[in-house]
């Protein structure tokens, strides 16, 4: 078989510029043969070597005393959660395979970050998801009616049906939770919809395990399923603009998984693990046989050899290009100690999973690739992996942020109908439940889920069972999860934006209970050689690391999605930041969702920001939903405030007292009380519904505060709770000990929620509330 | 669960083992026995250990199927009709309420007979279905264990997750020794998770195998 010479057409079909090109004949010395050429078009793409964002990711802080493993050393960050335990984390994007093919490009997703944990030693025992569509309802703006707008929604409604139920069938086939998530729909996903997948993983700090090829003469196994030619490529796709034309002729380049097989190679890779007869494994994922070899023998300094005859083909006529490139998923390549070969072969064989001997760990540096007797391609390792091209990217401040900053809310008549306001709020998708999505995922399986979704964050145990290895007596540990994300304000504001993202994740955490350990954040952002784009990934950054420093949640790895382009313009830009804190104790563990009759209803936090009180409009919902504007500046996030406000919190948490706690975030106060009503949930067609009486006269002395601003407002760092009418003049009294404002603006009880202001009264049936709530977008996708 | 909450030695058994040992009782699990690709339960009805499982049951020993368990039962026809594809045709995970219909057997004795069992199911495949013989014998030999119903207590449509026929969650055997259920008793055995509901069920056989050790050895 004779392979295509290298021409410069062909070096730019690989997505690499002349100048990569000079670079790569530089590193090699020589011209490339063209499994080389495509070898380094995947591992110089910006989804595996982050040649745009490197020296931006060096801003975050990775250090604390609990990282166990820091960012980028390994498949994913690892954490001390106390008693010899651990937890390891990290959140991946499969945006462009998800445009192309919803079902399975979600599912391959949920696929790879679930071998990235246990390839760490640790078994996955949660995932969580981060969801952006276009918008599944009709709306003014694209002109209901209309069969442009028919149609456009139709297709969102494909893909966000697809992405849920392939995250679906591969979570739930492998049998692990999906215990939290966000989903929001904006115009600016159409046609480049947003699919971050995190998972979670528990192991002993003895049970950590490294990405390396080490020990000259040690074997190299493949493991799992056969090479196909599936996935070609798909991380070099990944690094490019999509466009219908791309998306069509790329669909091959999307990976079918099989989650049952995924199973059997976690469980029997545990199994080995538990031996000691491995010296380094590492998933095949983007870039598959050839990211893995590279990596292994980059990380450790030393060489390896393989021989494509060895390795399982699923198609006949495979080149040494197609072996190399293919992303054909669950399979692991495997170094083991040299003379425990036989494990291997018997536990893979008692899990029915083909495996082969396929190469050698050398000491030259190189990795070498032999297929039919020839060397098809022989380049230096460590220079392949860590000498990608790096950029700075010229950033220039965006046009449009004049606009932004020169919005003037004086055009936008106050609120008439707050009640209607409320109610449309509610019941837009964005904001309204997502139980037509979590209802699709089994998000208890593993007998572990203490706080599933629907409230702020959700809580899983920890315990014995959920550590490889035989079941042992472990302290049971309890973790919060919140994975957050706001586009809006990320594109009014990319700093302030950024800084929202983690504080509002931060919230949720402090909401059930829980103190930060660290975070995996997901940098959604279209074209980065656009400087305007890549101003706003450079701010939002910035902001997302300055919060995540005062909140102790160091980053611990993460992923990056540039390129999320459609014809019709870039994605609004969506860094998404998945938190994990601890709670020290089960009985600290709160819901948002009112308990009691008569309890007191506090609100911790100003009401709105001192000397801008309609701050809180910019960006808002309530500016999307009812007026159709996504415009003015967002509210500030003053991090100092918001971390006493989180401490305060937890300390009355720990107190005892508190008996919920929800966060204000898209929708304000109102939409906040309102979910305190009406999101407990007991059980099918049972929720349990519980009023609330509310008065903000008194707060809303605020000079210049607007109606809509007090109801519907998104000002940051404020936290709605209740407690027993009994204790609520201690609490009072505590927060303020505490340095953080505090007002009782009501009590929980009847069957509507009423809302008194200052010339107004809201009153609205909790059962109508949760109607739209609850049903909207299942009547959507009807 | 059994092990840890209810203080229970169990064995885990691997579906290739031959024999169940000196067990007495057995589980089937939930799960997605080999990713449930061609049919539910379909493939995993040859696991060698079926073999074992169909003469422990012959011989009158407890089985409880639960969930993919209950989907294998019927696949190995140790309990009649079939669990078919959600009406919704969605899986579907939330807690629903459950009516137990008989006391009359070792996996409900211990349920007081008004009260209302609140689980959680998890399943794409659990309408259960048979044609209206099977049916009509399943009540009269009073096989029919379990209902989906609501808050109430009454078997209604909206109650139902799966379209079920007869809101029928759970059934066991003409010689009642072998029952299976698509809701997760196991996870709502703690309160920590919600629900401590499901205990009565597994209490239910402990008591009935207690019993039966007590007349053997008196």
């Amino acid at each position: 078989m004779t392979e295509p010479a290298i021409t410069p057409e062909l070096v730019q079909k690989h997505n690499l510029t002349p100048e990569e090109y000079e670079k790569l004949k530089a590193v090699l010395g020589r011209e490339p043969t063209y499994t080389e050429l495509g070898i380094f078009s995947v591992m110089w793409s910006e989804h595996c070597s982050y040649k745009n964002t490197r020296p931006l990711l060096k801003t975050f802080p990775t250090k604390s005393p609990r990282i166990l493993v820091g960012a980028g050393e390994e498949n994913a960050g690892i954490i001390d959660i106390g008693d010899g335990l651990a937890i390891a984390f990290k959140i991946e994007s499969h945006n462009h395979p998800s445009a192309v093919e919803p079902f399975q490009g979600a599912a391959t997703g949920v696929g790879g970050i679930v071998r990235d944990i246990f390839t760490m030693g640790a078994r996955p025992v949660c995932s969580v998801n981060s969801l952006r569509f276009g918008p599944i309802t009709s709306s003014a703006e694209c002109g209901v009616g209309s069969a442009e707008c028919e149609q456009a929604v139709a297709n969102n409604r494909r893909l966000f049906g697809g992405v849920v139920a392939g995250i679906a069938h591969y979570g739930n086939c492998f049998g692990i939770p999906t215990v939290a998530g966000e989903v929001y729909f904006d115009k600016s996903y159409e046609g480049n919809p947003l699919v971050n997948a995190f998972c979670l993983g528990v192991l002993r700090h003895d049970q950590i395990v490294r990405g390396q090829a080490k020990g000259v003469g040690n074997p190299v196994f493949y493991v799992g399923p056969a090479t196909g030619r599936d996935g070609l490529a798909g991380a070099a796709f990944a690094s490019q603009d999509l466009t219908e034309e791309s998306a069509e002729q790329q669909r091959g380049a999307v990976q079918v998984g099989d989650p049952f097989m995924e199973k059997l190679v976690c469980e029997a890779c545990l199994e080995l693990l538990a031996t000691g007869a491995v010296a380094g494994i590492q998933d095949m994922g983007a870039a598959g046989l050839t990211c893995s070899t590279c990596e292994t023998a980059a990380r450790a300094g030393t060489g390896i050899e393989i021989e494509l005859d060895k390795v399982p083909q699923r198609a006949p006529g495979m080149t040494s290009y197609e072996i190399m490139l293919s992303e054909s998923q669950e399979r692991m390549l495997i170094i083991v100690h040299k003379g425990r070969e036989e494990e291997v072969k018997r536990i893979f064989d008692k899990w029915d999973l083909p495996w082969s001997e396929i190469g050698t760990v050398t000491d030259t540096g190189r990795m070498v690739v032999r297929h039919h007797g020839k060397v098809v391609a022989d380049i230096p390792a460590r220079k392949i992996a860590d000498e990608s091209p790096v950029y700075q990217r010229e950033a220039r401040e965006p046009e449009y942020l004049k606009q932004v900053r020169a919005f003037s809310l004086s055009g936008v008549p106050d609120t008439q109908d707050p009640a209607a306001n409320l109610k449309a709020l509610l019941a837009w998708p964005t904001i309204a439940s997502k139980n037509w999505v979590y209802r699709q995922y089994d998000h208890m399986v593993r007998d572990n889920s203490a706080v599933c979704p629907g409230s702020d964050a959700a809580v899983l145990r920890i315990k014995g069972d959920s550590i490889p290895g035989t079941p042992a007596a472990v302290p049971e540990k309890f973790v919060a999860l919140s994975v957050d994300g706001n586009g809006a304000y990320v594109l009014l504001d990319p700093y302030e934006g950024g800084k929202i993202v983690v504080a509002e994740a931060a919230r949720n955490l402090a909401c059930a209970g829980a103190v930060p350990l660290g975070a995996t954040d997901n940098l959604n952002y279209g074209n980065p050689h656009n400087p305007e784009l890549f101003w706003q990934l450079r701010e939002s950054v910035r902001g997302l690391a300055d919060a995540c420093r005062v909140f102790n949640a160091p980053i611990t790895g993460g992923n990056c999605s540039l390129y999320n382009q459609h014809p019709a313009g870039p994605i609004d830009p969506t860094p998404t930041v998945a938190m994990v804190g601890l709670i020290e104790k089960p009985e600290h563990i709160t819901t948002q969702w009112f308990k009691d009759e008569g309890d007191a209803i506090i609100l911790l936090g100003d009401i709105a920001e001192a000397g801008d009180p309609l701050s809180g409009l910019g960006g808002s919902a309530y500016l999307q939903r009812i007026h159709g504007i996504k415009n003015g500046t967002p509210p500030r996030c003053n991090l100092e405030k918001e971390k006493e406000l989180h401490l305060a919190l937890r300390a009355l948490i720990h107190s005892g007292v508190i008996k919920s706690a929800h966060d204000c975030s898209e929708g304000g106060l109102a939409v906040a009380l309102a979910e305190s009503c009406i999101s407990q949930q007991i059980a099918r067609e049972t929720p349990r519904l519980i009023g609330a009486q509310v008065d903000l006269a008194e707060a809303q002395g605020a000079p210049g505060l607007r109606l809509d601003a007090l109801l519907f407002g998104e000002s940051q760092g404020r936290i709605i709770i209740s407690v027993a009418a009994a204790n609520a003049g201690k609490v009072l009294a505590q927060a303020r000990i505490l340095g953080v404002a505090a007002a009782r603006i009501g009590t929980v009880g009847g069957q509507a929620l009423e809302i008194k202001a200052a010339g107004i009264t809201l009153n609205c049936d909790v059962r109508e509330l949760h109607d739209g709530w609850w049903n909207s977008i299942a009547r959507a996708m009807r | 669960m059994l092990r840890n909450v209810l203080g229970h030695s169990v064995e885990m058994l691997w579906h290739k083992e031959p024999s169940l040992g000196a067990a007495d009782a057995v589980v089937v699990p939930g799960g997605f026995s080999y990713g449930d690709y061609l049919r539910t339960g379909a493939i995993a009805r040859f696991s060698p250990v079926m073999e074992a499982v169909q003469r422990f049951a012959a011989e009158g020993g407890l089985v409880l199927g639960i969930c993919n368990g209950f989907q294998i039962l019927c696949e190995a026809g140790l309990l009649p009709g079939a669990l078919i594809r959600n009406r919704s045709l969605q899986f579907r995970c939330e807690h629903i309420f459950l009516k137990t219909a008989t006391t009359e057997s070792p996996f409900t004795s211990r349920i007081p007979p008004d009260k209302l069992l609140r689980l959680p199911i998890a399943h794409g495949e659990g309408c259960y279905f048979a044609d209206p013989e099977t049916l009509a014998r399943l009540k009269t030999n009073n096989q029919v264990l379990w209902r989906y119903v609501n808050a109430q207590g009454e078997a209604t449509e909206a109650a139902n997750p799966n379209g079920a026929l007869d809101n029928i969650a759970g059934i066991c055997s003409e010689g009642r020794n072998v029952a299976g259920l698509m809701p997760h008793p196991e996870r709502a055995s703690e309160s920590i998770l919600g629900s401590a509901d499901g205990r009565l069920i597994f209490e239910s056989m402990i008591q009935t195998l207690t019993s039966r050790q007590t007349a053997t050895a008196g």
